[in-house]
Order: C-alpha cells, then sequence, then structure tokens
C-alpha cells in the first residue's frame, strides 16, 4: 500500500504532462485528426457503393483510420520524449518505471479517443450510417486500449532506433492483428444488427487481449528501457 | 571525510568495445570534480552509469552508500542530472516543467521550493513563459534548477557548457557555484579547461576507458591544468600504458 500513492502521483504526474503539452502545442491530435479525415475521405470517394454495401465496410474502414492515426499519434508521443532527452529525465526520476509507461499509456488512450469522438459524427454522416451505438463505444474503447497498450511499449522500443518512423509499423502491426481483428469482427456485428450472442465471442477476445497485453508490457517496460 | 560516490574496476562493453576498463573513482562529500578527456574516452558513459541510466558490465559502483544497479531507486533520489540536452519540454512553461519533475520526485513544499529554485539559477521573471521561447543559456539554466529540484546530494553534469555563449556560461557557472558552496557533491565532464580549472577542486583525466591522473587544486603545478592534461594525454598514448589496460581485461 505504501507504494501506491507514488506510483499513482507519478502516472498522474505523466498523464497531467502529456496532455498539458498537447493542448499548448495541438500537434498530436491534429496530426492525427488530419490524417484520419483523409483516409475517410480516399475511402468515401474510393467505395461508391451502395449504402447496404457502405455499411458492411465501415467496420473496416473505421478501424484502418483509428490504426494509421494512432501509430502516428505513438510514434509522435515518444518522439517528443525522445528528441530533447526528456525520456532520460523520466527515467532518471526515482518512481517505478511501470507507472511512466501506464502514464504514457492513459495519456495515448485519450488521444486516440478524442479522434474517434470527431471521426465518428463526420463519418456518420459522409457514409449515411448511424454510428451512435452503445455497443459501439464499448469496442472502440477495448479495441483502442489494446492498441495503445502494446503500441506505447513497442514505440518506446522504436524510438531508439534511427529508422523508428519504419520499425513502429513493422514491429506494431503484427502483434495487433488478433485485437483488430475482433475489433472488426465486433464493430460489423453492431453495425448489422446482430444478436449480442454472435458478438460476444469478439468482446471477449478484446477483454482478453487488454488484460494480457497491458499486464505483460507493464512487466517489462522497465526492461525495455534500460540500456 | 566520506566517499559519496565509489567505483571499483568497472568494466562496460558494448559488444565487443570497450568502453570503460577496469576504472576506479571515488568522490568525497563537497568535492567538486571536473572529468576531463578527449572526445570517446568513455565520460558520458562513465556519467549514465553513475546517474543508473546504463548497467556496468563488471564491477562495482555506489553512490550516498546505494549500489548500482540493484538499488538504483535510492540511488536516483539523490542524483540531480545536467546534461547538454536538457530534459525539459518546450511546450509546457519553465513552471510547468518545474512542477512536473517536483511531483516525479515527491519535493515537499513544492510551491515554496520552486519559487527559491526560479531565484537561485535567475528565471523568476521568465517563470510563466514557455520553455521553447527560452534560449539556449536560460534552459541550461533551467536544466540546473530542474537538476536542483529535490536537493540531491549529488549533481552529475555532462559537459553542461556545450553550445552556450560567453555570458551563459558565466551565469551557468554563478549557478554552479551556488549549488557547490552549498556543500553539495558535483562531478562536470567538460572539453573547457579554463572552466573547468576555475570551478572544480579536483581533475581527474580519463583517456581510453580509464582514469589516467587525478589531481587536486592544492596540487596543481605552476604551469596550470592545461600542462597536466596534456601530459597525461600524453602517458595515455605510451605503448605500455595501453598494453597495460588490455592485460588487465
Amino acid at each position: 500500500m505504501n507504494g501506491f500513492t507514488p506510483f499513482m502521483r507519478a502516472l498522474g504526474a505523466v498523464v497531467w504532462k502529456d496532455l498539458q503539452a498537447e493542448r499548448r502545442s495541438r500537434e498530436l491530435i491534429s496530426a492525427m485528426l488530419v490524417f484520419a479525415m483523409l483516409v475517410i475521405l480516399i475511402f468515401n470517394f474510393a467505395l461508391e457503393l451502395e449504402s447496404n454495401i457502405r455499411a458492411n465496410v465501415t467496420a473496416g474502414v473505421l478501424w484502418v483510420t483509428f490504426t494509421f492515426a494512432g501509430q502516428l499519434g505513438l510514434n509522435r508521443s515518444m518522439a517528443v520524449e525522445k528528441d530533447r532527452g526528456c525520456l532520460d529525465g523520466l527515467l532518471l526520476a526515482p518512481v517505478d518505471r511501470a507507472a511512466i509507461y501506464l502514464g504514457k499509456t492513459l495519456a495515448n488512450w485519450v488521444f486516440m479517443l478524442l479522434v474517434a469522438a470527431i471521426v465518428l459524427p463526420i463519418y456518420s454522416v459522409l457514409y449515411n450510417t448511424n454510428l451512435f451505438i452503445p455497443g459501439l463505444v464499448l469496442v472502440i474503447l477495448l479495441g483502442s486500449e489494446g492498441y495503445v497498450a502494446v503500441g506505447t511499449l513497442l514505440s518506446t522500443m522504436a524510438v531508439q532506433a534511427r529508422t523508428r518512423d519504419i520499425l513502429l509499423p513493422i514491429l506494431l502491426f503484427p502483434v495487433v492483428i488478433p485485437v483488430l481483428v475482433a475489433a472488426v469482427k465486433a464493430t460489423g456485428g453492431f453495425l448489422q444488427g446482430l444478436d449480442i450472442s454472435e458478438i460476444l465471442p469478439y468482446i471477449n477476445m478484446l477483454i482478453v487481449y487488454d488484460v494480457v497485453f497491458t499486464a505483460v508490457a507493464f512487466m517489462v517496460f522497465d526492461s525495455v528501457v534500460e540500456e | 571525510m566520506t566517499a559519496i560516490i565509489e567505483v571499483s574496476r568497472l568494466i562496460k562493453r558494448f559488444g565487443p568495445k570497450v568502453v570503460l576498463r577496469q576504472l576506479d573513482f571515488q568522490v568525497e562529500q563537497g568535492e567538486f570534480v571536473a572529468l576531463l578527456g578527449p572526445n570517446g574516452a568513455g565520460k558520458t558513459t562513465f556519467l549514465r552509469i553513475l546517474s543508473s541510466l546504463s548497467r556496468p558490465t563488471m564491477g562495482s559502483v555506489s553512490v550516498a552508500g546505494f549500489t548500482l544497479p540493484h538499488q538504483a531507486a535510492n540511488v536516483r533520489r539523490r542524483l540531480g542530472v545536467v546534461s547538454h540536452m536538457p530534459l525539459l519540454y518546450g511546450d509546457l512553461s519553465a513552471e510547468e516543467n518545474l512542477l512536473f519533475y517536483g511531483r516525479m520526485y515527491a519535493v515537499d513544499q513544492l510551491a515554496t521550493r520552486m519559487d527559491e529554485v526560479f531565484e537561485q539559477v535567475g528565471l523568476t521573471l521568465r517563470r510563466r513563459d514557455l520553455v521553447r521561447t527560452f534560449s539556449r543559456g536560460m534552459q541550461q539554466r533551467l536544466a540546473i534548477g530542474r537538476a536542483i529540484l529535490h536537493d540531491p546530494e549529488v549533481l552529475l553534469l555532462d559537459e553542461p557548457h556545450t553550445g552556450l555563449d560567453q555570458d551563459a556560461c558565466d551565469m551557468l557557472d554563478r549557478a554552479l557555484r551556488q549549488v557547490a558552496v552549498r556543500g553539495r557533491t558535483l562531478v562536470m565532464t567538460s572539453h573547457d579547461l579554463a572552466r573547468a580549472e576555475d570551478l572544480a577542486s579536483r581533475f581527474d583525466v580519463l583517456t581510453r576507458g580509464t582514469i589516467q591522473g587525478s589531481i587536486s587544486r592544492q596540487d596543481m603545478p605552476r604551469d596550470g591544468l592545461l600542462a597536466y592534461y596534456r601530459q597525461m594525454l600524453e602517458q595515455s598514448q605510451k605503448p605500455g600504458s595501453a598494453r597495460q589496460a588490455e592485460a588487465a581485461l
């Protein structure tokens, strides 16, 4: 219990720092948003399909958008730490390094959810599809958590390399395939109005992925940042 | 006097490359040690090991009575580090940067301590400005403020004068003297012999991954630090010296 308060204080400080810096610069969110809008727009023109077919591709388009926009954000989030030596500043602090990992993950999650909150209404209008379904919100919450949990860890590894921009997607995408498959299937299920019993296995898969990968990343972060 | 930093037979390898070779180093409380040496001598690697950012391959390292890497958190609590990079967030104000680090170090009475630190580094009037609007010299002064915020027993400085103009260097030196006067221990790597001679109480020359020589201010020969430094470099170039270092490994 003694270590809980310092842990939470460090975690809170990292989240506060990332949100405050982003509130000032708006570098990360604006890059992610512009990219997400472009992807949606391109798909909108590329898939000139009937409305019922559009509903079928919505899940895929949405998650492609979130995945690539998220990757952009993950890269930038760690590059800011590395470029000015701030990662060393974080690692020099006498705190549990897992708190640094969780803080960065939470901040990245917030950024990804903000992008989703803006993208969803715009997508609804452009594709004439109702995306305001509570189940879909749950899928986005779970899917993006799994994605940033792994992504934050791997971007910390990739940022040490000169080829970090290329390295991150190569490392990240194979590992997040299960979360993306489950998220696309669950999203598609909700949009097509399938019975909850058909969607539930994918929701369960997302929960298991989130718990396992967040726990693994939490445990190995200290070794990853060790020189 | 008690040793606050004790390093014995330290070896650091990066793959096949040996950077530090059986390095022995000891610093007593309150000393200001200037660690001098050519590029590639291993100064930065050595400071990274002392600051717990890098693990030693072999040998023992202890800071303030705690051994590395096993008691790293205890060491970090007692250390401040200033490098040629400011370790500051450009999109946060000076105040927010110190607030963030203060929370990470769990500094007591943080607001009062921040006032003291801003006063000490001469940035009180700019504390609400974004760090990215600061000159290099101001950023480096704030970096010192960040490093001393939790009142560390030991301050490690890795070429802190890099990229600073004359005035900024002078201001930085004043800030460092203030820290030294408070009885804190400082270890600073530098290529600027004149500044090092002006600031430090002891001078160690690190070449080829080992301490070639060490001399205190009182024992400095009349021809000064530059002559001593050159003499140490010449000694390290002698074939016997290199062979001894290789044999030791």
